[in-house]
């Protein structure tokens, strides 16, 4: 099983992800390119996900919006900077409930043979902007109410 | 599923992930949950010498994640669940985003490329 390493550095303005994927890169590069694929592994399985404009080139917009099943909608949007690459994927993410607040998004696949590994880096305008999009979970629906504390040793020593 | 490994390196979040890592500390933080206690207290259910449990509570104080007051002689501990929840939530919710996301392209994945061999497999036979 492959994991999710995610590595967030107090003080920083930057999010970085790491996950290896077992395809091939040119297979992973159209599940992000084309948009029908990615609708179908975008967000959580929760989610009904519509995607709006996706223009893959520099300079495109893209927009997708998640829906929950109360009917609340989450919509995203932004643009693609240079030409989309396997090497580089480059774009602006703005979360529409947060306006105003971008990150610049980096996607790299680097190639491991039959294998994969997707590299995410997000730089926000602050640390506070940084914080502020984590926690709203990239949707407010996503937050759970970690009330009790044993929830929370629970998730933790599961983590650990 | 938890599969994810985290990874902070400095600051309070990287001192509560430090003080989390531990199976003492945590129990601590467990037997904190119903009530303060004294060090006394706590050393009971553990096998762990008073010097260790203080220790222990340092480090935990350090993260934030439990206060120190005085009544007569005893030191009582107090959980502070404020930074866990942060820190267990200001993560948690960020990687199960894209953890899921990424089970699900894992799934889109292995579909597309069963297809293709299966579809290659047929042009194999039928030639």
């Amino acid at each position: 099983m492959t994991e999710l390493k995610v590595t967030a550095e107090p003080e920083s303005h930057e999010v970085r992800t790491e996950r290896e994927i077992d395809a091939p890169r040119d297979l992973v590069f159209r599940a992000f390119k084309e948009p029908e694929l990615l609708a179908q592994w975008l967000g959580p399985r929760r989610y009904e996900m519509e995607i709006d404009t996706y223009e893959f080139r520099d300079g495109g917009r893209w927009r997708y919006i998640h829906k929950d099943d109360q009917g609340n909608t989450f919509g995203f949007h932004g643009v693609f900077h240079g030409d989309p690459s396997p090497n580089s994927m480059v774009q602006t993410f703005e979360f529409e409930g947060y306006p105003g607040h971008v990150s610049l998004d980096t996607v790299v696949l680097e190639d491991r043979g039959d294998k994969t590994l997707i590299r995410t880096g997000s730089v926000f305008q602050s640390v506070e902007d940084r914080d502020g999009m984590v926690q709203s979970g990239m949707a407010d629906g996503m937050r759970e109410g970690y009330d009790r504390l044993d929830e929370l040793t629970a998730k933790l020593v599961a983590n650990s | 599923m938890e599969t994810a490994t985290i990874e902070i390196t400095e600051g309070q979040l990287d001192e509560v992930f430090g003080a989390l890592a531990d199976r003492t500390r945590r129990a601590i933080l467990a037997r904190l949950a119903e009530g303060e206690a004294s060090v006394n207290e706590l050393c009971a259910p553990f096998a762990v010498s008073q010097p260790a449990i203080s220790q222990h509570l340092k480090v935990l104080e350090r993260a934030g994640l439990i206060s120190r007051s005085r009544r007569g002689t005893a030191r009582l501990s107090h959980l502070e669940a404020e930074p866990l929840r942060e820190a267990v939530a200001w993560l948690g919710e960020y990687r199960e985003y894209w953890e899921e996301s990424y089970e699900r392209l894992d799934e889109l994945l292995g579909a597309i490329q069963e297809e293709r061999s299966a579809r290659t497999d047929q042009g194999r036979s039928s030639s």
